[in-house]
């Protein structure tokens, strides 16, 4: 079994206390970061092959490194915790348990980009989550941790998907509604209030404290030769044992899956999603494959943000498809024409199908509907409603037709 | 027994959207006994205008704090109603309409009054393959209502919505502030009599 970095902690009572942090050694990085050149931090997140955890899976300390060189304003770091993919539940773990490993990391990270300021987007619904943080953020204040140089604001969204979309979250963090902005430029030249800015994920900087205590090398040989580190899987569905899991990125999904006590339900797979609800589907006989990010390309699906949801034999593929053409139509921010438009028809034809009113070529409408919309958008959301609209249907396609009949 | 899986009418919407049962409460159902808001002052206390400044002042544009300053608008005053949006417009010498479309955008602020207890049901992947159309549908026939809808004597309004990330324990609601985990329908029940 591979090493437990990130839920190290998690166990020990009043996990989410600065006490206990440093009892177990937290802010030990810090304090050696504190010795390093802002440079050499960004270098050691390079080596480490860290890729961000949040969905997109690009290179952390590339990322960082964006930042124009010579840019004498304000630089700002932006946590994206506004967790909200269908399956997933990572975030809310570590808010909940191990806040402080996330203010050593943005402490770290600040010191690598020369930022004074980060703001940390919580999703509004995780009323909870955001109280054990901000009172972490309280006792680092009292501790002299923050406020020196560094400070972190934290900020509550109001009930968005799309405000995980780190476009659509900078403008939400401006207080604007949350619609995402065309690139370039990147937020790293031009993010929140205009200014050079860092959007990484939850999960991605409690990575940092420990590639910094012990060494890039170590944590990049964690993980498979294109990336570093274990990760945090959400497994819900039809498992006997749903819950998240730290394992090595190169953990393959069916082992995954016998982590969590295998499939429940008929004990008979059927289908996996392997990256959060946006992935396409995996069927039972796809789940050897490696849970990275290049994996998971490879198997035409993809790792996202690990949120792995099993569905054995008894579930219906057409429901489960419902299911998220329902939500990509509620959560489409209505900016782009193809999403908003393509969204919203094809929850109604999906629909249609479902209560055995389908057309026989409703289907074929679906997936020719589907494939020109991609890459028209300003964001990835539509792309990502896609990948299930997609492989749902040309995967299990007798299921659909056995519903319309002929 | 199975619920049909759609929770707002049979057939899809004549509009190109689904239901906003979140965003909407757009039926009104049964709304005797919620408090008028006409005979409402609509103004913060002194400290909670100091508690403004101070939000305003941790964003390098003061507008970032519209966000926050429109939940303790909602903590204070029940729901944002058109009045509630000029007021806080004034406080960011914005126009109510950018304060509008901001309000419109989010979920979780309620342009209507709403009961004095919000019961949110999640209906998205993991919950779905857990039961949780059956779990709605209990909710509603103990509460005797739909979704959007509030219980006449003004307790609960019911909502039904996307992934809260609890899939580890689903099926799930959120309660007001809090996430009630691994829901059968005797628990829902010991919940809803909690509800006061």
């Amino acid at each position: 079994m591979a090493e437990t970095v990130l839920m190290r902690n998690f166990d020990r009572a009043n996990s989410h206390t600065l006490d206990v942090y440093r009892a177990a050694g937290g802010y030990g990085a810090w304090d050696k970061a504190g010795t390093m050149e802002p440079a050499a931090i960004t270098e050691e997140v390079k080596k480490s092959n860290l890729r961000g955890l949040g969905g997109a899976g690009f290179p952390t300390g590339m990322k960082w490194s964006f930042i124009p060189k010579g840019h004498t304003g304000p630089v700002y770091l932006v946590v994206n915790a506004d967790e909200g993919e269908p399956g997933t539940f990572k975030d809310r773990y570590l808010l909940e348990r191990d806040p402080h490993a996330l203010i050593e990391g943005m402490l770290i990270t600040a010191r690598a980009i020369r930022s004074a300021l980060g703001f940390v987007y919580v999703r509004g619904e995780y009323v909870q989550p955001w109280r054990v943080f901000s009172a972490a953020v309280k006792e680092a204040y009292a501790a002299g941790l923050l406020g020196n140089g560094f400070d972190i604001v934290v900020h509550r969204g109001a009930g968005a998907y799309i405000c995980g979309e780190e476009t659509g979250l900078l403008s939400s963090l401006e207080g604007k509604k949350g619609w995402p902005k065309i690139k370039p430029p990147f937020p790293a030249i031009k993010g929140a209030f205009g200014q050079p800015t860092i959007v990484n994920n939850v999960e991605t900087l409690a990575c940092v404290p420990p590639i910094i205590s012990r060494g890039a090398e170590w944590f990049a040989g964690l993980g498979t030769k294109t990336q570093g580190g274990t990760r945090m899987y959400s497994v819900s569905g039809r498992v006997k044992r749903p819950a998240v899991y730290e394992a090595s990125v190169s953990i393959t999904l069916r082992h995954l899956i016998e982590r969590a006590g295998g499939v429940s339900g008929t004990g008979r797979l059927k289908a996996v999603v392997p990256g959060g609800g946006s992935a396409a589907i995996l069927t039972a006989d796809e789940i050897d494959v490696t849970m990275d990010v290049d994996g998971l390309k490879v198997a035409g699906s993809m790792i996202g943000s690990a949120g792995v949801i099993v569905m054995d034999e008894s579930v219906s593929i057409p429901e489960a498809l419902l299911v998220l053409a329902r939500f990509y139509a509620h959560e489409s921010c209505g900016q782009c024409t193809p999403c908003r438009e393509s969204t919203g028809w094809i929850y109604k034809m999906v629909h249609r199908v479902v209560d055995g009113h389908g057309h026989k070529d409703d289907l074929d409408t679906i997936l020719d509907v589907a494939k020109r919309g991609g890459g028209t958008t300003i964001c990835a959301f539509y792309d990502g409603a896609i990948g299930p609209y997609i492989s749902y249907i040309e995967k299990f396609r007798p299921e659909f037709e056995a519903l319309i009949g002929t | 027994m199975t619920e049909p899986l759609n929770t707002g009418s049979g057939a899809p919407r004549a509009s190109n959207r689904p239901p906003t049962e979140r965003a909407g409460l757009t039926s009104p159902g049964t709304t005797t006994g919620l408090a008028a808001p006409a005979t409402t002052v609509i103004a913060f206390s002194g400290a909670q205008l100091e508690e403004v400044q101070r939000l305003q002042s941790l964003y390098p544009d003061p507008r970032g704090a519209l966000l926050p300053v429109l939940h303790l608008a909602q903590e204070t005053f029940g729901w944002i109603s058109l009045p509630v949006e000029e007021y806080v417009a004034g406080l960011f010498a914005l126009s109510p309409a950018h304060v509008h479309e901001v309000v419109t955008f989010y979920t979780l602020y309620f342009q209507q009054p709403t009961g004095r207890h919000i019961v949110a049901v999640c209906h998205n992947l993991s919950c779905h393959l857990a039961g949780s159309r059956d779990i709605l549908a209990h909710v509603k026939r103990r509460l005797g209502i739909e979704v959007g809808q509030t219980t006449d004597d003004g307790r609960i309004t019911l909502q039904s919505v996307e992934c809260l990330c609890a899939c580890e324990a689903a099926p799930m609601a959120q309660v007001d502030d809090r996430y009630e985990l691994n829901l059968t329908p005797a628990r829902v029940d010991r919940i809803l009599e909690g509800l006061r």
